[in-house]
């Protein structure tokens, strides 16, 4: 409760100050989510962990900035920083046209295909036809729904609030496949126990319309010192070794993409 | 293509819709057909839950009304146990808490709790009819024992007294106690959406998901709520008018 009515509080400060933007020294709220393992995810003391949120303490550092972390369910991510409750978004968020309607983006911090994942030996055909009529995973409001929606309309499509949720009826065995980021697939589920028996079919999936660039940081339009801020910031953890050192903590590969 | 006549009136709505507006009205009238399937998804799990739940609810009721030995204290724990939690935890123990036993998933159980649909129909059933039967109990022990005492004195047994006497009674004094259910009921389906049934909140959620709005499809699923109260409370006003019409100061 307390924490809402401090965000109301800031909010209603927010709107006082009329467009006012985020000025330099103020503190950065920064918009997260906490249910994408090994992006992000909530620990049992109920502090944020994952390559995101260390990305996002870097490019603050970098700035020269303080940060609070703010964590968000992913529908509601894009609409709660056009109400201000915070002032960035690092969420694994890719950088597509659609979105760029309502938001501005940095440059990518990272760049993973997306693959199905299926049980092992289903023998399931990923093509339009094969795909018709199965029952298929995404997360709701996610660039895998728009390329499902896009280019296998006649699968039976389910959506669902939070990735883990989308694992958790695949494990039970009430979905066909699901589809999505497949190094988070790979992380989140393939290798822990709840994936066993589960495995990736077909290939790297990538519609540009839908998938767009990569990963970026999300600001709200016109933040335009903040946006320079930011991709100056991820830039230079590239090549001091910073964003290095944090990749190599998650992921055996570099997940930056060429 | 330019239009040589200029903007019509139509792009200038859209236009206002789309950018002037706080709203984008063009969006929701666009996914019209999303949401009337959300309609009939929404009215088809109330409908339905509310038909099984109530005959459910009868004997139950009355059970606990005439305290029936054993059966009046199974069904006061039901009634508890389901009184006592959220419809939404009750959802998610049987979708997501069922199917993690292997056992329950290669079972026959599973055909059913395979299907949101019908995990959700159970879980609202036993939602409701828990509600219902508090409601029919305390219609039944109001009864004026003066009424049950004719019957007796008519000879009437017990079965014939409860149906012929009692039931009719007591339904009709529960009417505007059962209305509130009903509404309650509607309300509490919005759970359905967390299962990935697209009802009228899930259509709602998907318009939000895809355009990132913050509003809309949260407003067009309010006004389709809201509807549907009006209609409800309209139906129960006719119904009370119908079956109170004892209960009404005769005109001179």
């Amino acid at each position: 409760m307390k924490r809402f009515t401090t965000a109301l509080a800031a909010a209603a400060l927010a709107v006082a100050a009329g467009t006012a933007s985020v000025s330099a020294g103020e503190e950065l709220r920064i918009g997260v989510e906490g249910a994408y393992p090994p992006f992000s995810w909530k620990e049992a003391d109920g502090s944020l962990k994952g390559f995101d949120i260390d990305i996002t303490f870097a490019l603050c550092e970098k700035m020269g900035r303080e940060c609070t972390l703010v964590e968000q369910d992913w529908d509601g991510m894009i609409p709660a920083l056009l109400a201000r409750k915070y002032d960035a978004i690092v969420a694994s968020m890719s950088i597509t046209e659609e979105r760029k309607k309502r938001v501005d983006f940095t440059v990518k911090y990272y760049n993973t295909p997306a693959r199905f994942v299926a049980a092992e030996g289903s023998d399931l055909d990923v093509s339009p036809a094969g795909l018709a009529g199965k029952a298929v995973g995404v997360q709701r409001g996610t660039t895998h729904q728009c390329f499902m929606e896009k280019l296998f309309p006649e699968a039976d499509l389910r959506l669902y609030q939070t990735q883990e949720e989308v694992f958790l009826d695949l494990a039970a065995g009430r979905l066909d496949a699901q589809f999505s980021d497949a190094l988070q697939a790979d992380e989140g589920f393939l290798k822990l126990d709840a994936g066993k028996g589960f495995a990736f079919v077909g290939g790297p999936q990538y519609d540009l319309e839908c998938h767009g660039e990569g990963a970026g940081v999300a600001l709200r339009k016109g933040e335009d010192e903040l946006l320079q801020a930011f991709n100056a910031a991820i830039l230079a953890i590239r090549e001091d070794g910073t964003y290095k050192s944090i990749n190599d903590k998650y992921f055996d590969f570099d997940v930056y993409g060429d | 293509m330019e239009d040589p006549r200029g903007p019509s009136l139509l792009d200038a709505i859209r236009d206002f819709s789309g950018n002037a507006s706080p709203l984008d009205f063009v969006l929701i009238i666009q996914h019209w057909e999303m949401f009337a399937a959300g309609v009939g998804y929404t009215l088809l799990l109330v409908a339905v839950s509310l038909v099984i739940g109530g005959a459910l609810s009868l004997p139950l009721a009355v059970a606990r009304a005439y305290r029936t030995p054993v059966v009046n204290q199974v069904v006061w724990a039901y009634v508890y146990l389901f009184r006592g939690t959220p419809l939404l935890v009750q959802l998610y123990i049987i979708y997501y808490g069922l199917g993690q036993f292997e056992i329950v998933r290669e079972s026959f159980l599973w055909l059913v709790l395979r299907e949101p649909l019908w995990c959700t129909l159970i879980a609202f059933v036993l939602n409701t009819a828990a509600y219902t039967t508090e409601i029919f109990r305390g219609a039944v022990e109001a009864v004026p024992y003066g009424e049950v005492e004719a019957a007796k004195a008519y000879g009437m047994s017990a079965r014939l007294r409860t149906s012929r006497i009692v039931l009719p009674n007591a339904l009709r004094r529960a009417l505007p106690a059962y209305s509130n259910e009903v509404i309650f009921m509607l309300h509490g389906s919005v759970v359905a959406s967390t299962v990935t049934i697209v009802d009228i909140l899930g259509a709602g959620r998907i318009l939000n998901s895809k355009y990132y709005l913050a509003y809309e499809g949260f407003l067009a699923a309010a006004v389709l709520y809201m509807l549907l109260v009006y209609a409800i409370t309209r139906g129960f006003k006719i119904w009370e008018r119908h079956w109170h019409a004892h209960l009404r100061p005769r005109a001179a």
